[in-house]
């Protein structure tokens, strides 16, 4: 007994340490983004300009930032979950083949991803100066990680066998997708829209070629407010850009554990 | 609409059906098979006999080489898709929906055919009364037993009124004694709804109890198909008679000294033990009580094994010598190919 409780203890201790170095520098950046004189230091007293100086320069990019992610988590859902389906259906070596390819993306530096989406499009002026661009980006690096979170859910359900059985019931594959598969995988779409959202609030490498002054994202932002910017007002940012982003992951894994959890809640197919 | 009522039984006819994957093996060889109006077949065999693919292409998941074709009554269903085919599956692991719950999965079908929902719920109650789960018609399916998940899908595949019905190993997912039960449950419903009707299975005593007739399958052949019976006592070949019950052969010298024959076979309860010095003599390996009766394992002494039933009180142990004797034996009837 006592050695599990030495265990116990010996665990917690670490975890502590690991989770203080990491959210140590966090802590710092925060605490520094709400003193009035960094290199004075806390005495000389706290301040909430900075923050609302960065909403004033900046939010624009926070906004914009959501708009992406949110619109990128719906392209990689449209393409991603029918995608993961016809792969699982049709596993074979074709399938292994797209689903390498489709990873790829996630292997070649963003940067270099970035850069041939500008030698192909970059002509396209009304592409090149919107949104859209960045958007086409975000999907890029995130699909394979939309496609391979579903599939990975698909595989687990036997879901071939599911489809099977509402064939035999008379479903068109149409609805089967709908009604059985796409429930049925949920858990795993669920996983998938978790990550694709974060990495595309936080994409840096990609977003920093693509935009334009007019199209910055907030990670661009932070970027550029570091470089330019009174530390302070950087540090503040970063506040701001945690307050924004915690609720909203908070939300969506809790969203994500209660799906897993409740295996089979109903949805939508109702007698 | 009650399921009181007979169905409208229609008849299954496949000829020629083969199947092969695309690697190039043959999964089944060219066969003709006939499942009468009302009748239940069931297919039984080994695993990898190629009976579930002969079930898939029943059902439409799987296409007949081509020259194949399948007709349900006079209808040619070859090249129907299973969606349109309008038959009822029972899977093997029941593949219940699992973001539905049983009145859902058994009103599924109905749902796609646009029935609207006052005859659905009806529909799916007089269903669910049908396997006696009337009570759980709201409970999600993960939270159901395995017997209860059994009638959920059978449920749900006789809600559509399936032209026919295609169980693949219904009893397999569960542990022995609820077998036992479901089986003659399962049995007095199909003969209560008299619908044609194709079972698998690599049960024998499961296809005998549930079939009228069984087709019995070996690396992708039909080796017979007849009432349990006949399968039993005129078993078409060595496979059948060995796959239908045990069959024990003895052959050579020592079988003609004592018998004037080359060779017998016999049924394990077909043979009689006792004391020594009376005919043909073997040695006891081994002794398992089995409660109504006693297994014993024999060796003849030119090493030959079979296997003998003896009443519950028979005396003998292992390492004894006893006489046997043998009530039946198929002695000119050695099982011959067909």
């Amino acid at each position: 007994m006592t050695h599990s409780r030495l265990d116990t203890r010996l665990g917690l201790t670490i975890t502590l340490a690991v989770t203080a170095f990491l959210i140590g520098p966090v802590l710092l950046s925060v605490t520094a983004g709400l003193t009035k004189n960094y290199f004075v230091g806390l005495s000389s007293g706290l301040t909430l300009d900075w923050v609302v100086q960065v909403w004033d320069l900046y939010a624009d990019t926070i906004w914009r930032s959501y708009g992406v992610a949110l619109a990128t988590l719906v392209i990689t859902a449209v393409i991603g979950v029918p995608a993961a389906w016809v792969l699982t259906l049709f596993p074979g070596r074709l399938s292994r083949l797209l689903e390498e390819l489709l990873t790829l993306p996630v292997a070649v530096p963003g940067l270099a991803t970035a850069l041939a989406l500008i030698v192909s499009w970059g002509s396209v002026g009304w592409l090149r100066s919107s949104v859209l661009f960045i958007v086409i980006g975000h999907v890029l690096f995130t699909l394979p990680f939309m496609v391979r979170a579903v599939r990975a859910g698909m595989q687990g359900a036997d879901l071939v066998v599911l489809d099977e059985a509402a064939a035999t019931l008379g479903a068109s594959r149409r609805r089967r997708f709908f009604d059985i598969i796409v429930p049925a995988a949920r858990s795993g779409i669920v996983t998938g829209a978790l990550t694709v959202v974060t990495l595309s609030i936080g994409e840096f490498n990609l977003t920093w070629l693509l935009h334009t002054p007019l199209t910055k994202t907030l990670p661009v932002g932070l970027a550029d407010s570091y470089a330019s910017m009174r530390l302070e007002v950087a540090s503040a940012y970063t506040l701001v850009f945690l307050l924004m982003l915690l609720p909203l992951m908070v939300g969506l894994q809790s969203f994500a554990a209660r799906t897993t959890r409740s295996g089979s809640i109903s949805l939508g197919a109702s007698t | 609409m009650t399921l009181a009522s007979p169905i409208q039984a229609l008849s299954i006819t496949l000829a020629n059906c083969a199947k092969t994957w695309p690697d190039g093996t043959r999964a089944l060889e060219p066969l003709d098979l006939g499942v009468r109006a009302g009748e239940t077949l069931a297919l039984l065999g080994p695993s990898g006999c190629g009976k579930t693919t002969l079930l898939r292409m029943i059902c439409g998941l799987e296409e007949t080489d081509a020259g194949g074709s399948i007709r349900f009554g006079n209808d040619d269903v070859t090249r129907v898709a299973p969606e349109a085919r309008g038959v009822g599956v029972v899977f093997q692991g029941y593949a219940l929906f699992p973001n539905m719950n049983v009145a859902q999965n058994v009103g599924y079908g109905l749902k796609i055919r646009g029935v609207d929902v006052e005859t659905r719920r009806k529909r799916v109650m007089e269903m669910l009364e049908l396997v006696e789960l009337e009570a759980l018609a709201e409970r999600r399916v993960d939270r159901l037993s395995g017997g209860q998940r059994q009638r959920v899908a059978l449920a749900r595949a006789i809600a559509i009124e399936p032209r026919v019905l295609l169980l693949d190993e219904p009893l397999t997912a569960l542990d022995a004694r609820l077998r036992q039960q479901l089986r003659v449950d399962l049995a007095a419903l199909l003969r209560k709804l008299g619908i044609t009707c194709v079972i698998v299975t690599h049960d024998q005593e499961e296809a005998m109890m549930l079939g009228d007739r069984v087709a019995v399958m070996s690396a992708g052949r039909l080796e017979q198909i007849g009432q349990p019976e006949t399968l039993y006592r005129e078993p078409a070949s060595p496979f059948v008679a060995d796959f239908i019950g045990t069959l024990c052969r003895l052959q050579g010298s020592v079988v003609s000294a004592h018998h004037g024959v080359e060779s017998l076979s016999f049924r394990p309860y077909e043979i009689r033990l006792g004391p020594p010095g009376n005919g043909l003599e073997a040695n006891i390996v081994a002794r398992f009580y089995l409660g109504s009766h006693i297994r014993f394992e024999l060796v003849l002494d030119d090493g030959q094994p079979f296997t003998a039933l003896a009443e519950p009180d028979a005396p003998w142990q292992p390492g004894e010598r006893v006489a046997i004797n043998l009530t039946q034996s198929r002695t000119a009837k050695e099982p011959a190919p067909c």
